[in-house]
């Protein structure tokens, strides 16, 4: 699967508009498409579904497992839409799978390709389906899924059941990502419980944990001196839940933004300013030195986390490549979650 | 003593018989010495004389040359003594035809790595060949191409010329000239002289005559 | 020394100059030919090994079982199934100079390391995918594709006569729904379910290789093969007869550089050393003159390969430097084979053997005898592989071994023949002359042995091509049944087409196919319709009394001569089909020019058992002055584009140009070997003649003029070249049967009615004697003017 070739066609991959900007030839070429626009709200179930009209748009499914004897472990399933063209036709999209799992003895990925329009890909809101081949995120309505993935190497199948709301980010679920106004349309649903099996290399594993996903569709290049993004989602252990990302700008510094989302799912946008997500610690991975261990503080909030990576190797070695895999929290709140880190 | 012939036989198969061509032949050569060898036609001159040069093997006895024994040595050896110890004249005069006089008169010099000290111009004068060194062999009489191939024999500066019927080919008075040549040649260059004839009156200027007849050799 | 020893040996081709031209000559000619069709054997082999690679790149695929489409929903069910597939598009474009093959493919999911995937810079892919892709081609394609030419993006070091694009692009070129088969990516997931539960219709291809292609043009190679071999043994002829004779005439040279003191062993390796030297320039003289030959040559091959068999072939030569040095090598493998008996000689001669050139080029009558026995050998060789052997090598054994044995019996045959005029003849100078003739005889045998195999090659292809060609002609006068052939764009367009046509033409004949594997091997299923025009036309090779009306009441099967042969399958027999049903065959007919099997069944039994089949194709049948105005109406009225209307005129010209592009490199090899035949002659007569002296002073001394003396030998030319060719006449006959009857069968499954062709005959018989007497119009002349006292020194040089 060639996609290194596609990548001019991509646009954009991962949680992050700024990987995006970094990787595209065509960032100026958001002509035709539709904006965000913040007095947009969002309408369920068919949100859930797909949105041609722009250019790009993903379903990332993040979950932190456990087997009997407590050992961690972490998937990932994602599925991004890309349009060729701003028709909005199936024909003129095409489609991308990124599947992992971290484990003790390391973290096994896999990728998919597929063009729109022959069936290959697509994801529909009600019933709910999104798949890519016959890695599947699928069931009644998305609050309760089940999903699956595979490769040569791997294999999972879980059952994902929320038991809050699907909570929008930013204002109201306009997510704004950089200084100068670039945005994206940003929900989430962190309040799944997971339970199902991995088959691995050494065998097959009954897990239980917790997953996030997260829904984000745009149009917009990012500021073109944005070079990178750090992201991470966290499950606190008084049911409260964390999102902070972290723009990286050569020339105005760090852009960093949060949301807290309480335990009943109410969010709180944590400002620009107020916010401060502080590389500690550095690990060789994959070639090059990437900060594996973070401090996230909100003064205000009294907040003052230490997310740490549980297994600092967990790269994806995709045509696009970036870190993606399960963290440990402490300090002020104790916890679990994901970090993703790109462009570096 | 140059060369010491013991007791060699020869025979060939006939039509009926063996026919026996040299039955115990022995003589010895000093260096510088000049010998008539004598015979009718068919006597066994020729084969004598491939013996000695190793050109033809011997059925019994031996031939030394400067003590060696030249029925010992194998192809490679042979050929190494004719190169660089022994010049033969043959009958035919056996010049290389698509070589011209020049290439001709030091080509035995030069397989035996002597071409260097041959003064050509002086060899060519003595021969009567000072004109004719370009021409190639078909160009000339049977007497100058004789002369060709003695002038080849004695340019290697050999130990021992061997001559075999040398002026068979030619008319009387040539045949006497070119005799007279090879003769005082060898003398000049102090090699020794083998020559076959079946002609008395040439033998006579000989240091030593042997007759060769019967497959027996006598004074 | 060595060198010293060299300036004597060498200094004997200085004095020769025309002998060492003649050595030089017939080794750089023999050298020449062998490499140019290797060349041009490698070029294709190549080519076929790129095309291979592109087309499967060592994967496994999946392909309909019935040959058709494979259904874009199938390919989509078996993705969703956990099936990691890649979809392909696989057909041909009309293009100038032939098609060219087009291959549509999936960037998203096209394997690496699959032939594509490394042939095209994933950087292109952007520009590959849209609603106007581009296609992919190499320069010589792209000029031959003008009307694409907005599509096109020149891609310099691509595979020839092949253009790629995306999957839709190639669809839409194509007009074909769905994908041509399916590539099984090597790494598939953990699970997934069984292909039957999947996608029942299709069944896993082992990869695709070279040798696909090679199976199919084999024979073709080995044709070429063959020639190349014929004229380097004819070539070699000449650098025997000419080293042997140098080898010989340089006894004295030899015995007096023994006698100088030079061993047998350093004289041995002197003249391999200069026979080194010789090959070297022979060698690299023959492999320009190959080259150059296989340029010319190779677009002909080029254009045939493509047309007859889709091989996708390169116009131009891009030669490895392994096929240099195999040209070089050859050359020296072909002189020490030449010379290997010249050497043995001197390296056992004694050191005062006599030298004996004419003896030695005079072979014995016990030779002679030696040579009658090797070719009894030889025949009984022959007809053994032809009786226990099968197979097109063993077919190629038998003719090789034929020749052989009959090249080996001519001298013997001329022999007799000659002493046979010689007791017919009276007055002293014909006697003389034949029993001269006789004694020249064994000198001359191996060029007059060249010259037997050159005419018998000739006259055994020429009637084979000349059969095939009329035979091929008049086929297609009857299986053209149509008058005109159109294709349809959309097969929707089909009700509109039928109806249009009701009132403007005889009938309509549906020509719809389907490509599927039929016994194992890939084969074309048509289907017809029930018109009287077939059984008026359709050329049957064994038919039932009611064939055309079985087929008509919708039973049975017809297949082609190939598929018959190839399954042994006759009247009756139970014909397996694709889809698991069987067909009784109740007909065989012929099909010239086609590499694969094919079945005709009723058009309802086609639709019924393969509904997927190509339904775009038609001929319809309109009397002549109506066939303009028809096609007029097609273009302007019914909007079909004019390069979808094909008239029978055109096929059959297309046809018959494939057909002669086929065979126009073998008649170019028949002329060259021809040629080299010549050449061998020319030589022999030369090298005689400068030993001939003694045997024709005597003549002259009795009162012949050299005048009279140079005629004769002229005649004695042209005699020899006459019964040469009387005896090649009978030999090339029975090749030409060979061919026909096995050659052909073995190697393309049909066997062509043999048709003889006398005017051929007298043409190439006027040539072999035009040949002979030119070669010997030099030699005859140099008699005729030599100097008295040449022949006068015969006498007083006597010994």
């Amino acid at each position: 699967m060639n996609a290194r070739a596609l990548l001019p066609l991509l646009f954009c991959i991962t949680h992050s508009l700024a990987m995006a900007q970094g990787l595209s030839e065509l960032g100026q070429t958001s002509e035709g498409y539709a904006l965000p626009d913040p007095a947009t709200r969002f309408t369920f179930p068919d949100d859930h579904g797909s949105h041609p009209e722009f250019r790009i748009e993903w379903w990332y499914v993040t979950a932190n497992l456990k087997d009997a004897e407590g050992t961690d472990y972490g998937i990932q399933w994602t599925l991004f839409r890309i349009a060729l063209s701003p028709n909005g036709e199936p024909d003129d999209q095409m489609w991308m799978g990124h599947a992992a799992v971290s484990t003790p003895a390391g973290h096994l990925f896999s990728e998919r390709l597929a063009r729109g329009g022959i069936g290959q890909a697509r994801v529909t809101a009600a019933p709910f389906e999104a798949f890519i081949d016959e890695w599947r995120l699928a069931g009644p309505d998305l609050a309760t899924v089940s999903v699956t993935a595979q490769s040569h190497e791997f294999r999972y199948d879980l059952d994902l059941s929320s038991n809050g709301p699907f909570v929008p980010q930013g204002e109201h679920g306009f997510s704004v990502k950089s200084f100068v106004g670039q945005a994206s349309h940003y929900y989430s649903q962190p309040f799944y419980s997971a339970s199902g099996t991995l088959t691995l290399p050494e065998g097959e594993v009954h897990v239980t944990g917790r997953a996030w996903l997260d829904r984000e569709w745009s149009s917009q290049p990012l500021a073109p001196d944005q070079t990178g993004w750090d992201w991470v989602s966290l499950h606190l252990s008084g049911g409260e839940k964390l999102m902070v990302y972290r723009l990286r700008d050569l020339a105005r510094g760090a852009y960093v933004v949060g949301t807290w989302i309480a335990a009943d799912g109410l969010p709180e946008p944590l400002r620009v300013g107020s916010l401060e997500m502080t590389p500690v610690e550095w690990a060789e991975v994959a070639g090059q030195q990437l900060p594996v261990v973070w401090d996230i503080v909100h003064e205000a909030r009294g907040i003052a986390i230490r997310a740490e990576a549980i297994y600092p190797q967990s790269w994806m070695g995709t045509e696009i490549s970036y870190w993606e895999g399960p963290v440990r929290a402490s300090g002020s709140h104790s916890g679990e979650g994901y970090l993703e880190m790109s462009g570096y | 003593m140059l060369l010491d012939v013991h007791g060699l036989k020869k025979g060939f198969p006939g039509s009926e018989r063996q026919i026996t061509v040299l039955d115990g032949v022995s003589l010895s050569l000093d260096a510088g010495e000049v010998v008539a060898l004598t015979g009718e036609s068919g006597s066994g001159k020729s084969t004598l004389l491939h013996i000695i040069a190793g050109l033809e093997p011997t059925d019994d006895g031996s031939v030394l040359f400067d003590g060696e024994d030249v029925c010992c040595m194998d192809d490679g050896g042979r050929a190494a003594l004719r190169r660089s110890s022994i010049g033969i004249v043959f009958q035919q005069f056996n010049l290389i035809p698509s070589l011209n006089v020049r290439q001709n008169l030091v080509f035995h010099a030069r397989l035996a790595g002597r071409a260097a000290s041959v003064d050509l111009p002086a060899l060519a004068a003595s021969l009567g060949l000072a004109d004719h060194l370009e021409k190639f062999p078909e160009d000339l009489s049977g007497g100058e191409q004789q002369r060709v191939a003695i002038g080849r024999a004695v340019a290697s500066e050999p130990k021992l010329v061997m001559a075999d019927e040398p002026t068979g080919n030619l008319d009387e008075s040539t045949g006497q000239a070119v005799f007279d040549l090879l003769l005082a040649l060898a003398r000049r260059t102090g090699a020794a002289l083998l020559i076959a004839t079946h002609s008395m009156h040439l033998a006579k200027a000989a240091d030593r005559r042997l007759h060769l007849s019967h497959g027996r050799l006598t004074e | 020394m060595i060198g010293t020893v060299l300036t004597a040996l060498l200094s004997h081709w200085r004095r020769r100059p025309f002998q060492l031209a003649t050595l030089l000559l017939g080794l750089s000619l023999a050298t020449a030919l062998w490499s140019g069709v290797q060349a041009i054997n490698a070029e294709a082999r190549k080519s076929y090994a790129e095309a291979a690679s592109i087309l499967g790149g060592g994967l496994s695929e999946l392909v309909r079982t019935d040959g058709g489409v494979i259904p874009v929903k199938t390919y989509a069910a078996l993705r969703k199934a956990g099936w990691l597939v890649s979809p392909l598009v696989d057909g041909w474009l009309s293009a100038e100079g032939g098609r060219v093959r087009l291959l549509g493919m999936d960037p998203f999911t096209i394997p690496q390391g699959t032939g594509i995937a490394a042939a095209v810079d994933p950087s292109l892919y952007p520009e590959l995918i849209g609603t106007n892709g581009k296609l992919l081609a190499n320069p010589a394609t792209a000029t031959r594709l003008p009307e694409l030419k907005d599509r096109l993006r020149v891609i310099e070091d691509l595979t020839p006569n092949m253009v790629l694009a995306d999957i839709t692009t190639a669809q839409e070129l194509l007009n074909l729904a769905g994908f041509s088969r399916l590539f099984l990516a090597p790494n598939q997931p953990l699970l997934r379910p069984g292909l039957a539960s999947v996608a029942p219709k299709l069944a896993i291809k082992p990869p695709a290789t070279a040798n696909d292609l090679g199976r199919l043009t084999d024979s073709f190679h080995l044709n070429l093969t063959a020639f190349g071999l014929l004229s380097f043994a004819v070539g070699l002829a000449i650098v025997h007869g000419t080293v042997g004779l140098a080898f010989e005439q340089r006894r004295p040279v030899l015995r007096t550089l023994r006698a100088l003191g030079v061993s047998a062993r350093r004289i041995v390796l002197c003249l391999i050393a200069e026979l080194l030297t010789l090959a070297l320039v022979a060698g690299a003289l023959g492999i320009v003159v190959g080259y150059l030959m296989a340029t010319a040559l190779l677009p002909d091959v080029a254009a045939t390969l493509r047309g007859l068999y889709g091989a996708t072939v390169n116009d131009a030569l891009t030669l490895s430097p392994l096929w240099w040095l195999g040209g070089v090598g050859i050359a020296c493998v072909g002189t020490a084979v030449a010379a290997a008996n010249g050497l043995w000689r001197v390296a056992r001669m004694p050191p005062l053997a006599p030298a004996r050139p004419r003896a030695w080029i005079m072979a014995s009558d016990r030779a002679m005898r030696w040579q009658a026995g090797g070719a009894a050998v030889c025949l009984a060789g022959a007809l053994g592989a032809a009786t226990v052997g099968g197979g097109l090598v063993s077919g190629f054994v038998l003719v090789g071994g034929f020749l052989t044995a009959a090249a080996l019996f001519l001298p013997m045959i001329l022999s007799s023949l000659i002493a046979l005029m010689a007791r017919w003849s009276s007055g002293p100078i014909g006697q003389w002359f034949w029993a001269d003739t006789r004694q020249q005889l064994p000198g001359l045998s191996l060029a007059l042995m060249a010259l037997l195999l050159a005419l018998a090659a000739n006259v055994g292809v020429g009637t084979m091509v000349a059969s095939f060609r009329a035979t091929f002609a008049g086929w297609l006068d009857q299986r053209l049944v149509s008058d005109l052939y159109v294709t349809v764009e959309d097969e929707a367009d089909i009700p509109a087409l039928m109806a249009f046509l009701e009132d403007r033409s005889d009938a309509v004949l549906p020509i719809w196919h389907v490509d599927a594997e039929v016994m194992g091997a890939p084969a074309e299923i048509y289907g017809v319709v029930d018109h009287p025009i077939y059984a008026a036309n359709w050329p049957l090779l064994s038919a039932l009394p009611d064939t055309w009306r079985q087929l008509a009441a919708g039973t049975g099967a017809l297949v082609n001569e190939q598929l018959a042969r190839r399954e042994e399958m006759s009247l009756g027999d139970r014909l397996p089909l694709p889809g698991g049903w069987t067909a009784t065959v109740i007909g065989i007919y012929s099909d010239y020019g086609n590499p694969l099997g094919q079945v005709v069944l009723p058009l309802d039994a086609l639709t019924r058992h393969y509904p997927d089949v190509d339904r775009s194709d038609f001929g319809i049948l309109v009397p002549e002055q109506n066939r303009e105005t028809l096609t007029a109406a097609l273009t302007e009225e019914f909007g079909l584009p004019e390069d979808r209307i094909t008239d029978q005129g055109a096929i059959k010209e297309f046809s018959l140009s494939v057909f002669e592009r086929t065979f126009a490199v073998t008649a170019a090899l028949n002329f060259l070997t021809l040629a080299v035949a010549g050449v061998a002659i020319l030589t022999s007569l030369l090298t005689l003649a400068s030993m001939r002296l003694p045997q024709l002073a005597p003549a002259w001394a009795l009162g012949l003029t050299r005048t009279t003396l140079g005629k004769l030998e002229f005649i004695r030319a042209l005699v020899l070249a006459a019964l040469t060719f009387t005896f090649a006449l009978p030999v090339g006959l029975v090749l030409a049967w060979m061919l026909l009857a096995i050659i052909n069968v073995e190697a393309f499954g049909w066997r062509l009615p043999m048709h003889l062709f006398p005017l051929d005959w007298a043409v190439l018989g006027a040539l072999s004697l035009g040949a002979a007497g030119l070669a010997s119009i030099w030699p005859a002349y140099q008699l005729a003017k030599r100097p008295a006292a040449d022949l006068n020194r015969v006498f007083s040089h006597e010994r």
